[in-house]
């Protein structure tokens, strides 16, 4: 078929095309390599985010500690109180004996100190801990229950988490500037080196021309080059996003510092972030040729 | 309805040089036809409007029914594989061999091979080149080289041959061999041929039409013409 015909020799012509001027090539396919490095380590970073700013958010609790006087009745009175709030999930008393014997359980240093205290002098305070459906609503959740009466403070996360959760917006917003420069400095890479290889062949092409070959037909290899050179500089990135992203998974045990953040299973996510950067270098790849192609084989 | 047909056809340069003003010239099929005059009078620009390399200004320049002031960019290519063009300085591509060479336009137009063999040997055995097949140009003469470039035009069997000073680079003996083979295309195959000379010799010889260009206008146009003695070459 004649179409196939063509489509074939414009691949074969294409890829020739980018062992031909090998220096050059070799300057965009590093260019993109770097390029979809960084754009995978975006993608991942932000997965990872995302993941455990829901983790966190999910774990969202008030703690609400009761005045020093407050009775269980006036703690049955609060709970009753709290468990009509709209906004929390669920809400768990624990008085200053269970507080006392949970710590004490956790430690010998704390058993060893708070063996002593007896009802009068323990100094902790009856608690509440309650769990909210929304990380929104926390602040004002919080706040509400604080005005109760017998309610000495309150204590949320709420500050810690947003921060964190900014900062990781700040990294994230200041990779995608970096990365979206990086794309266009690849992209007008590439397309340079497209025409260098018009002018290298630009005896061909005026032939072509002459000859009567359909401009799409003059202009296919040129895109299919471009497409190589996006295509053949993912391939790092992707074998270090799958390869690099199990390891590091295996090697960390799943977590980042200690147990606080959880690291998304390499699963089939990382496929598909594979795919996306295949699909990246060879979208930037066609686009540079195609500014090239336009620029320098008009008719 | 003439094959060539051209009207009150003006060209000028965006630099602002008129190459042609108000030419009207009509060339049937099957003729043979020298454009002679002197240095910059627009005998290229002439024939680079029929194929399409330049548009008029205005005026007409119709070939085989086709509106080439009309035709779009991107649809010349329809226009030049119906007709051969042929160049002073070959535009052979030296990496490729002759066969190779001559098999380029099919082969950018997506043929099949063994369609495209029967045609490039027919092609070649038109300029007497058919045992140089796997000759790259570097090892044939001048003559034999632009033999190979009739071949590639010759090669989509069009019904338009363009030659803008063919044996430009030849001595006499090769180029009247180049002469030969060009009029034995017209004779046997019926190729229209509109030909760009400075060469009063072939003119001389051949007495075929020949219209002479001056400043851009048609001066004469004698069939069995010659070149005059006062003309300039
Ligand atoms: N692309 C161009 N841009 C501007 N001016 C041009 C261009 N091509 C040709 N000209 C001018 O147009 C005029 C006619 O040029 P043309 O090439 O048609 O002459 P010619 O008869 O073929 O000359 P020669 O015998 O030297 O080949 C000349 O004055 C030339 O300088
Ligand atoms: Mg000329």
């Amino acid at each position: 078929m004649k179409p196939f015909r063509i489509l074939f020799r414009s691949i074969n012509d294409g890829l020739r095309s980018v062992f031909r001027n090998f220096s050059l090539s070799t300057a965009s396919i590093l260019c993109t390599t770097i390029t979809l490095i960084l754009v995978s380590l975006a993608i991942l970073v932000s997965i990872n985010v995302n993941s455990f700013t829901k983790d966190l958010e999910h774990d969202l609790t008030i703690v609400v500690f009761m005045d020093r006087d407050s009775t269980d009745e006036d703690a049955e009175v609060i709970q009753r109180k709290i468990e009509s709030l709209s906004n929390v999930d669920s809400v768990e008393y624990a008085s200053k004996e269970v507080v006392k014997a949970e710590m004490m359980g956790e430690s010998d240093t704390f058993s060893a100190i708070m063996g002593s205290w007896n009802a009068d002098t323990n100094p902790l305070q009856n608690e509440f801990t309650i769990k909210v459906k929304e990380a929104e609503g926390l602040n004002k959740t919080a706040k509400e229950i604080e005005k109760y009466d017998k309610v000495d403070s309150v204590q949320y996360g709420e500050g810690m988490v947003e921060k964190m959760v900014s900062l990781f917006g700040v990294i994230q917003k200041s990779t995608i500037v970096i990365v979206v420069a990086l794309v266009v400095v690849t992209a007008f890479l590439i397309s340079n080196t497209i025409k260098i290889t018009i002018f290298s062949r630009r005896n061909e092409i005026e032939i072509m021309r002459l000859v009567g070959t359909s401009n799409f037909v003059i202009r296919l290899p040129f895109l299919f080059e471009g497409f190589f050179l996006g295509i053949i500089g993912s391939i790092i990135p992707i074998l270090i996003t799958i390869y690099g992203y199990m390891f590091a998974y295996d090697k960390l045990g799943g977590y980042l510092f200690s147990n606080i953040i959880r690291m998304v299973k390499p699963t089939s996510f990382v496929f598909t972030v594979a795919l996306v950067l295949l699909a990246i270098g060879a979208i930037v790849g066609m686009f540079g040729s195609f500014r090239s192609v336009r620029k320098h084989l008009k008719i | 309805m003439k094959f060539i047909k051209i009207q009150d056809c003006y060209k000028v340069y965006k630099n602002g040089v008129t190459a042609t003003a108000g030419l009207n010239l009509e060339i049937s099929k099957g003729e043979f036809v020298f454009i002679i005059g002197a240095t910059g009078c627009g005998k290229s620009t002439l024939i680079k409007m029929l194929y399409r390399e330049e548009k008029p200004t205005k005026g007409k320049v119709i070939v085989g029914g086709i509106d080439v002031a009309k035709l779009r960019n991107g649809k010349v290519y329809k226009l030049r594989r119906k007709l051969g063009i042929v160049f002073q300085d070959f535009k052979l591509l030296p990496k490729l061999t002759v066969f190779e060479n001559v098999a380029f336009p099919l082969n950018s137009m997506g043929l099949k091979k063994s369609d495209i063999k029967p045609r490039v040997l027919k092609a070649l055995e038109l300029v007497g080149l058919k045992e140089k097949v796997r000759s790259y140009p570097n090892e044939l003469s001048a003559g034999m080289q632009q033999r190979v470039c009739i071949a590639r035009a010759m090669v989509n069997s069009p019904k338009l041959l363009i030659c803008d000073e063919p044996t430009g680079n030849l001595d006499p003996e090769t180029s009247k061999e180049v002469m030969d083979v060009l009029d034995s295309i017209n004779k046997e195959l019926g190729t229209t041929i509109v030909m760009v000379t400075h060469d009063k010799d072939i003119v001389n010889r051949m007495k075929k039409r020949v219209i002479l260009l001056d400043n851009g206008i048609l001066a004469s146009d004698e069939l069995k013409g010659k070149y005059k003695a006062h003309e300039t070459v």
